[in-house]
């Protein structure tokens, strides 16, 4: 049974953890952040962040240097840092964007992050020493329409962005100033601020979709996206590009994070995180749904309950209005709880039913026989 | 006797050549689309399935012309409603994914021009389709830019 922690009716935007899983920042759709730390055995709320003026649509924990940023609709983003006392102070980062932030990531280094906005342009922002403040670069060529979601590579300079225009793009994001040249990769071995590295379409064969999550591998050669249209794609850079779609039989998916280096798990409107599976010729192929539980069972008592029914909802199915599965909402994002990118033993869900779920391969194992974990 | 030469042309004809079974759809279809289609109302079953792969497979998603998409739109339409209900399941299971996304969106299209009956027809084969490819189809149906 994964371990799930409600947090209200609104629904959670965005959530990311602390270094070592005792706190957890969420945004309950509103310009408020909050912060809640694992004490004796429950959750509590140790801060509200307010500072933006609206939505919050994008947080971001650094589990080293212990920053959070967040990005919001107001077309701001700030870093909280924690003072002595224990509270979170704000600094105000300048974007120069005239449109909304979607999305934001720190790097893997932690030096910089990034935002994607509705401006068509992503900003990398980093700390210059000299004036106390934090400076964006962007990278607008030739992004067409929103960024909705960004992923690093591990090499901290690498940036995967993907978009309503329908496309996925790897940039780098090599700040000269703080950074030394990065060596090459499969991905190219020139590597300027903003030079587009690989372009990837989501509507080969006619079909498209906004995308709405783009995730690099622990090794960086493979990028997983999902699309809109219910799709699930994987590119290989050490093939020459190659890419893999599959368009599934299920809702759209929200988001996607691997799990080791050829299973990914997606999530999204289907309410149910799905395992998919890459094989060594880059084939993608569904390998199950997490959510093989809560089955509702038709006990004894079922004559007084058709009565209930019948006289509540004029009907006398027994069967309830509720999902078969844990989240009873869409599940907008997904995170890595314990271990990492190459080999994740748990992973937290957050979803529109403000529920947080986290869960563990170990307990999903026993219930998913037939299925090799390695 | 008077020979009435012109009552002897019927001998000319070779009857054999007029059999049900020889005539076949027109399966040549021009490039633009399928715009004529030749029927017979007691062709064998087979030929039914294969006259539903070969309108998929040529659907004209990529063209510009409105006329060419709703020409081959009729066609389909005539497969679509043609065929029995029992022949429906066996039908889409010959498809593959690709071939079932484009048929769930001439569903679609057949419904919003209803003519008698056509719409029960249609929601059979909407949910012999559904069965089998999912909720994904329909999502495809929607979000698709390229229409058909």
């Amino acid at each position: 049974m994964p371990e799930s922690l409600s947090f209200g009716i609104d629904p959670i935007t965005a959530h990311a953890w602390n270094k070592d899983r005792t706190k957890l920042a969420i945004s309950p759709n509103s310009p408020e952040v909050h912060i809640y730390h694992f004490q004796r055995g429950e959750w509590k709320l140790e801060e509200v962040l307010k500072e933006h003026d609206l939505k919050v649509t994008g947080i971001d924990w650094a589990p080293n240097t212990n920053r959070i940023v967040t990005c919001s609709a107001d077309r701001n983003a700030y870093v909280w840092t924690q003072s002595e006392e224990k509270k979170w102070k704000p600094t105000l980062v300048l974007l120069r964007i005239n449109r909304a932030a979607t999305c934001v990531r720190w790097s893997p280094l932690e030096n910089k992050f990034a935002v994607g906005s509705g401006a068509r342009l992503i900003s990398v922002c980093y700390f210059e020493k000299e004036n106390d403040w934090w400076v964006s670069k962007h990278i607008k060529k030739p992004i067409r329409s929103t960024v909705t979601c960004l992923d690093w590579h591990p090499n901290d300079v690498l940036l995967a962005a993907g978009s309503t225009d329908f496309k996925v793009r790897v940039f780098s994001a090599y700040i000269k100033e703080i950074e030394e040249r990065p060596v090459s990769t499969s991905w190219g071995s020139k590597m300027p601020l903003g030079l587009m590295m690989a372009e990837f379409s989501n509507s080969t064969n006619g079909a498209g979709g906004w995308v709405h999550s783009v995730n690099f591998s622990s090794s960086g050669d493979r990028i997983a996206w999902v699309g809109h249209d219910s799709s699930i794609s994987v590119a290989d850079a050490s093939k020459g590009m190659a890419v893999c779609v599959i368009r599934t039989d299920f809702l759209p998916f929200l988001a996607c994070l691997w799990v080791s280096e050829n299973r990914l798990i997606a999530a999204g409107h289907g309410c149910c995180p799905m395992l998919f599976e890459v094989n060594e010729t880059g084939k993608v192929h569904f390998a199950g749904k997490l959510d093989a539980s809560l089955k509702k069972e038709t006990s004894g008592v079922s004559a007084m309950k058709k009565f209930q029914s019948l006289d509540r909802q004029a009907r006398t199915e027994t069967n309830d209005t509720s999902l078969g599965t844990l989240h009873q909402n869409a599940i907008t994002s997904v995170c890595l709880h314990t271990g990492n990118k190459a080999n994740a033993t748990k992973f937290s869900t957050a979803g529109v039913d403000g529920l947080l779920a986290i869960w563990d391969f170990n307990n999903l194992e026993s219930a998913m026989r037939g299925l090799k974990f390695n | 006797m008077a020979l009435n030469n012109s009552l002897l042309g019927w001998r000319r004809l070779v009857i054999d050549v007029y059999n049900d079974y020889n005539y076949y759809l027109d399966l040549a279809v021009p490039p633009g689309g399928p715009t004529t289609l030749v029927f017979f109302t007691n062709k064998p079953r087979k030929r039914n399935i294969e006259a539903l792969k070969t309108v998929l497979r040529n659907a004209p998603i990529s063209s510009r012309n409105q006329m060419v998409k709703d020409a081959a739109l009729n066609v389909v339409m005539q497969v679509l409603l043609s065929m029995k209900s029992s022949q429906i399941e066996e039908a889409v299971n010959a498809l593959d994914r690709d071939h079932l996304d484009i048929l769930m969106k001439y569903i679609y299209r057949g419904f919003e021009t209803p003519s008698e009956g056509s719409s029960g027809q249609l929601l059979a084969w909407h949910e012999k389709v559904h069965a089998v490819a999912g909720v994904g189809c329909i999502v495809r149906v929607l979000t698709d830019k390229k229409r058909v």
